[in-house]
């Protein structure tokens, strides 16, 4: 067996295992922790295929930051279980179940059907170095990056103003 | 390197694991999390597909869709504390006053 | 003198006034009669009509500068049509102003006659506000008689002969309101509408020979037709057909067998009325009509006695009639009817001028006898029941026209010989007024009828067509003579057989003058047609009028020499008769209560004549109560029960109603509005259905979703 072929079982294992992991938990922190290993494992993949830059900023924001901020609001609400009323309809599990078997077949043929042959990767050096992505990101796509800026501006905005408690004005 | 039928595969399983979760979890911060797998899962292809091509357009995209994904996590969960605060829970099947 | 340097057309463009001066007075009587008083009014129609008279004067001193050329005055165009046109034209030719100064002189006679006698008639009837509308109705009659006589074409007459047929009637049914004689208002009414409808009859016979004319001539016009007629070349059916046509038009009018009818009948109207229309000048028109129409009656052979035998065989049924006749009026009414039958008879047989000069001098003497019979009326009405406001009665006597009356309760008819005698005393201007009349009917030398009668009778014994003719008009004379002698017995000699008789009083100044007019002119009226050489000038009458009529005729007309041996026989037989009838009435007079002598001796022949032969309940049995009986059951089976029950209401409306009713209930109601129903039920129990789906969980939403994004992709997968 090729080599580059057993690392990427093992690591598309541990990457489904932990997928579902975090599915099937009970309890909200351990999903959250299941899906911090997932983007570890989806970092290495990123390693493997050229683009060091992104994974660093992937583990550095989603595990870093996402999940700590999921983390942070699991405790805050105190929602490790699932408190609450039963399910009020059974039958949405069995049909998503089949309806995701049904995604699966489709992609099954899209996936081993398809008349298009894909050529082999080429072996590559600094493809994704951070200098590269960074002479891309502001020389083609400025205008979407200031954009992004502004959007980060109102998601925190947007956040604060939500998650505000609101104070009564005096005399009313 | 494994051919690119692999990633899209993996890609994909992870993909509906992530739906799976969205359709069938109760608790709406796990519901936030399958979507931050179905979006990962996402990410993952383009990365692929970006080396395969060759254009780093792909990385770029993936760079967009973090942070966006990092701006809804925000909002969102801003949004469930907010939620919280009225209902004193976070089961979604339990915000379904706009029935009918 | 002023007059010869008149130019030819002279007084020719003054002639529209003839119709215009009445036209106007019944205008200003329509607008100002209730204003103005009976004064004002009587005012204004006499002297419309004498201005209509002054008129036709100046139209005959024209005619005598122009040597009797006829002459014609366009006044307006009436009808275009195509190539056929009818203008409104005057006819001044010396036929049509003999009729103008006959109507217009009689005319105006009567007027003044009935401004003294309708004052008091209108009392007498108890509506004094009507005094307006008689006068308005008499000068209507002068102007459509007017307009009759001056046409120029058939079209034109006709519309004259249309109008005095309306005028007829409206004066006929006079009284035919519900006022104190009105016993007799529905009988008046009845009266006018049997003289409009007889008439009608009639009217259709002129209408239909207009038609025939017209269609092979191409035209009515008297001045374009006759010259074509005279040199008529066709087949003689024509003729026959247009002539009998037009006799039937004529015995409608002019009172003849078949439809004389209505004239005895027509005596419910007020008594000028009877004098002017049914005496002088309506009936008269259809003796004039077949004067005119010279050259159609005598285009073929044959004609002629047709029309003279209708003529003679009424003069003598009409005259039987009158003998049994015990109204004052009514024996003048056949008494007109048989004279007139002399005319028909005379212009039939081709004496025009001897039928004409009858006409003339008929309407004096006649007109005289009515207005005289009248005056009588009058006299015995008043005598009845004295109205205090003409100051006959006292006034201490309270003003009750009917309380003092020791006869209350008795019906009186003041017109029944029976109820008179002796007046001769009591009312002398009109015993002597009404003398020169009935001399002059009975046709006694010197007086007017006897020339006229005479002239006929003559050229009727020179008529090759048929001698009964000549014999059907002396035993007419004969009768004549004998009933208008009953009749002057029976009023005027003898003693009072009613206390009303006896109180007759008589009558004013505006009544007499008039008959003292005529009474003269009847006396003297026999000269205008002298016939013999020496003396005065010969046939003056007959000269005037050959003027037209040899134009027309296209011929010289034949005037037969006098003959002594007609002339005394005549006179015989009318002395004869007078002298037969003083000794059955005049020798022993009536006592009241009495009955006719005459009813004695002849027996069922004097009810025949005193029943008119039964010629109305004829006319009723075999005409009348068929129609009704036809009509009747036209009206109730066919178009009642038929048409209207069973077709329309049955068969139409009921159908009708079952379709609707089908549409409406089932298609209307079980379909359409089901469908609508259904449609609604559809979308609300989708919508409920649909509804559902709106759950409220977000996870059915992103199932949903997800099902799509599977559909989708499926799609894509297995057909691209």
């Amino acid at each position: 067996m090729d080599a580059n072929l057993t690392v990427f079982i093992i690591l598309a294992v541990v990457a489904i295992g932990s997928a579902i992991g975090m599915l099937l938990n009970r309890n909200a922190v351990y999903s959250a922790l299941f899906l911090i290993l997932n983007f570890a494992t989806v970092a290495v993949f990123y390693i493997i295929l050229g683009a060091p830059f992104i994974a660093m900023t992937h583990v550095t924001v989603y595990a870093g930051a996402i999940m700590v901020l999921f983390l942070f609001v699991i405790m805050l609400l105190g929602a490790e279980e699932l408190t609450g009323g039963t399910t009020k309809f059974d039958w949405q599990k069995p049909a998503a179940v089949v309806l995701a078997l049904f995604l699966l077949a489709e992609l099954y043929v899209v996936i081993f059907f398809r008349d298009t042959v894909f050529a082999e990767f080429r072996a590559l050096a600094d493809f994704g170095t951070p200098q590269n992505v960074g002479r891309v990101l502001f020389n083609d796509y400025l205008l979407p990056f200031e954009i992004t800026a502004f959007l980060l501006l109102a998601a925190m905005i947007g956040a604060i103003v939500i998650a505000r408690r609101v104070r009564r004005k005096p005399g009313n | 390197m494994v051919s690119i039928e692999y990633y899209i595969g993996l890609s994909a399983i992870l993909f509906i694991i992530g739906t799976m979760g969205v359709l069938t979890r109760r608790n709406a911060i796990i519901i936030f999390m399958s979507i931050e797998l179905m979006l990962n899962a996402a990410n993952l292809l383009f990365v692929a597909f970006a080396r395969m091509f060759e254009a780093l357009g792909g990385q770029i995209f993936v760079f967009f869709v973090m942070t966006v994904a990092a701006a809804e996590v925000a909002v969102g969960l801003a949004l469930i504390v907010a939620v919280f605060r009225t209902k004193q829970t976070i089961n979604i099947d339990e915000a379904s006053t706009l029935k009918g | 003198m002023l007059l010869s340097e008149t130019t030819t057309t002279g007084f020719l463009e003054l002639v529209p006034w003839i119709v215009f001066f009445p036209v106007i007075g019944l205008l200003l009587n329509i607008i100002f009669g209730r204003r103005w008083g009976e004064l004002g009014v009587a005012i204004t129609a006499v002297s419309a009509s004498a201005l209509s008279l002054v008129v036709s004067v100046l139209q005959f001193i024209t005619l005598q500068g122009a040597h009797g050329e006829a002459m014609v005055y366009k006044l307006a165009e009436w009808l275009h049509i195509g190539s056929f046109s009818i203008p409104w034209e005057f006819r001044v030719d010396t036929l049509s102003v003999t009729m103008m100064l006959v109507v217009s002189g009689v005319g105006t006679l009567i007027h003044l006659y009935a401004v003294g006698y309708m004052h008091y008639d209108v009392r007498y009837k108890g509506d004094p506000k009507s005094y307006a509308r008689f006068f308005i109705y008499l000068n209507l009659f002068i102007a459509m008689m007017m307009i009759l006589v001056s046409g120029n074409s058939y079209l034109m007459l006709f519309v004259g002969w249309e109008g005095v047929g309306l005028c007829s009637f409206l004066l006929i049914g006079f009284w035919f309101t519900k006022n104190p004689d009105a016993t007799e208002g529905t009988q008046n009414s009845y009266a006018a509408k049997k003289a409009f409808i007889a008439n009608r009859v009639g009217d259709f016979g002129f209408l239909m020979a207009m038609f025939l004319t017209f269609w092979h001539f191409g035209t009515l016009s008297f001045s374009e037709l006759f010259p074509e007629v005279a040199h008529y070349e066709g087949p003689e059916s024509l003729v026959w057909w247009i002539a009998g046509f037009m006799l039937l038009g004529v015995t409608g009018k002019s009172a003849q067998i078949p439809l004389y009818v209505w004239l005895p009948d027509a005596m419910a109207g007020p008594t000028p009325v009877s004098a002017l229309i049914h005496a002088a000048t309506m009936v008269t028109a259809g003796v004039y009509l077949v004067a005119r129409s010279a050259p159609v009656f005598s285009a073929v052979e044959g004609v002629h006695v047709m029309v003279a035998l209708v003529g003679a065989a009424t003069a003598l049924f009409a005259a039987t009639i009158a003998v049994g006749q015990y109204d004052i009026k009514k024996v003048l009414a056949y008494s007109t009817v048989s004279q007139l039958g002399f005319m028909v008879a005379a212009v039939g047989m081709g004496a025009y001028v001897a039928g004409m000069f009858h006409l003339v001098t008929h309407a004096f003497f006649k007109a005289l006898l009515f207005l005289g019979s009248g005056s009588v009326i009058l006299a015995v009405e008043r005598g009845h029941h004295p109205l205090v406001e003409t100051g006959d009665a006292d006034a201490s006597h309270g003003h009750d026209d009917h309380g003092h009356d020791d006869h209350h309760g008795e019906v009186f008819d003041p017109q029944d010989m029976r109820n008179m005698g002796g007046l001769r005393k009591k009312i002398p201007w009109t015993f002597w007024t009404y003398m020169a009349g009935t001399l002059a009917l009975a046709g006694i030398f010197p007086f007017a009828g006897f020339w006229s009668k005479d002239e006929i009778l003559l050229d009727a014994s020179h008529f090759e067509g048929a001698m009964a003719v000549y014999w059907l008009l002396v035993i007419a004379a004969a009768f004549t003579a004998f009933y208008m002698g009953r009749q002057v017995w029976m009023v005027f000699f003898g003693e009072p057989r009613h206390h009303a008789a006896e109180e007759a009083k008589e009558s004013p100044w505006t009544v007499l003058l008039p008959l003292v007019v005529l009474a003269i002119l009847s006396t003297l009226g026999g000269f205008m047609n002298w016939p013999f050489e020496s003396g005065l000038e010969p046939h003056r009458f007959g000269h005037w009028l050959e003027y037209t009529l040899k134009v027309s005729l296209g011929h010289e007309l034949h005037i037969p020499e006098f003959s002594f041996s007609v002339a005394i026989q005549s006179t015989l037989i009318a002395v004869a008769a007078i002298f037969i009838s003083w000794l059955v009435y005049g020798r022993k007079p009536l006592k009241s209560g009495q009955t006719d002598p005459l009813a004695k001796a002849l027996g069922p022949i004097f009810k025949g004549m005193n029943a008119k032969w039964w010629v109305d309940e004829l006319y009723q049995a075999v005409i009348l109560t068929p129609y009704e009986k036809l009509a009747k059951f036209l009206s109730q089976t066919i178009d009642w029960s038929f048409w209207h029950d069973w077709f329309h209401e049955k068969g139409i409306r009921d159908n009708f109603q079952r379709l609707a009713n089908f549409l409406a209930n089932p298609i209307d109601m079980g379909v359409i509005d089901k469908i609508s129903y259904l449609l609604a039920q559809g979308a609300q129990g989708s919508a409920g259905w649909l509804s559902k789906l709106q759950t409220g969980f977000v996870r059915n939403y992103a199932l949903a979703v997800f099902t799509g994004v599977v559909v989708i992709l499926g799609y894509l997968v297995l057909f691209r």
